[in-house]
């Protein structure tokens, strides 16, 4: 080849099938990914980081700011901090956590599983989990 | 077609190419460990409970902290490096360089967590 095909622009490779649309997908969730967590740690740093709570609380509430993970802290009022912002900032984060990460796991077994069978039940698999573990953290941060 | 591998599951774990492997072997090792993490947990917390509180409960042991924060520190920056480098191809040139700079990142940021934690374990 003359050309040296890994330094085109994505605009000259195309996205014209899944496996690239979702190759681009899992970078661009990656970075919403680094958005939505510094937004959970700003907010854990004005909730309580001087004095209530320590180094995992703060980590805990920037991973997924849902009220029972800071439960055994001194903030004094967690009412405040389970309002609609930080309920729809976990779910943004859950839903694109969980479709980031059950493609990982997909193209994991991949390279393990080859047959064409093992794929297709594969990909079954993956929807299941996907549509499961989105709705179970739903319920869990909305019905907290 | 494209679907016939002829290296076998045991030669694939044991595959060591040049420069990234380690990071290739770690990214995935960190992705699965949190994908597992993440689905018990929300399984957990969802069924609730005595065997529910039981499960959350090893997430409270520093080793486990420990554990879980090397997967999610790690996947998180070597996640930045594949991001920055696939959308920008013309930086792939320089991936080894990058991956230094990525170890140089970690390695503090990690030595402070692993100290804060066992500090909290076990210190005051």
């Amino acid at each position: 080849m003359a050309t040296k095909s890994r330094q085109l622009s994505i605009k000259q490779r195309g996205l014209t099938n899944f496996e690239a649309i979702m190759w681009i997908f899992t970078r661009l969730s990656a970075l919403a990914i680094y958005g939505l967590i510094l937004v959970g740690l700003i907010g854990a740093l004005i909730m309580g980081a001087r004095e209530q709570m320590n180094f995992a609380d703060v980590m805990r509430w920037a991973f997924m700011p849902n009220v029972y993970h800071v439960q055994s802290t001194d903030v004094p009022d967690l009412d405040l901090w389970s309002n609609p912002f930080w309920k729809l900032t976990a779910s943004a984060l859950l839903l694109v956590a969980t479709a980031h990460g059950v493609h990982g796991l997909v193209v994991i077994a991949d390279d393990y599983i080859a047959g064409e069978r093992g794929r297709k039940f594969v990909r079954f698999l993956s929807i299941i989990m996907m549509v499961s573990v989105g709705f179970m953290g739903l319920w869990i941060i909305w019905t907290a | 077609m494209g679907l016939k591998r002829d290296v076998s599951l045991s030669a694939g774990l044991r595959y060591k190419g040049p420069a990234g492997y380690l990071t290739y072997i770690l990214h995935r090792i960190g992705g699965l460990g949190m994908g597992i993490f993440i689905t018990v947990h929300i399984l957990a917390s969802y069924v609730g409970g005595g065997f529910g509180g039981l499960l959350n409960g090893i997430y409270q042991n520093w080793a486990f902290q420990i554990f879980i924060f090397f997967c999610v520190l790690f996947h998180a920056i070597n996640g930045l490096r594949i991001t920055i480098l696939d959308l920008w191809p013309k930086l792939l040139d320089f991936q080894t360089e990058a991956i230094w700079i990525e170890w140089a990142v970690f390695i503090p940021l990690f030595s402070i967590s692993v100290f804060i934690i066992l500090n909290t374990a076990f210190g005051g």
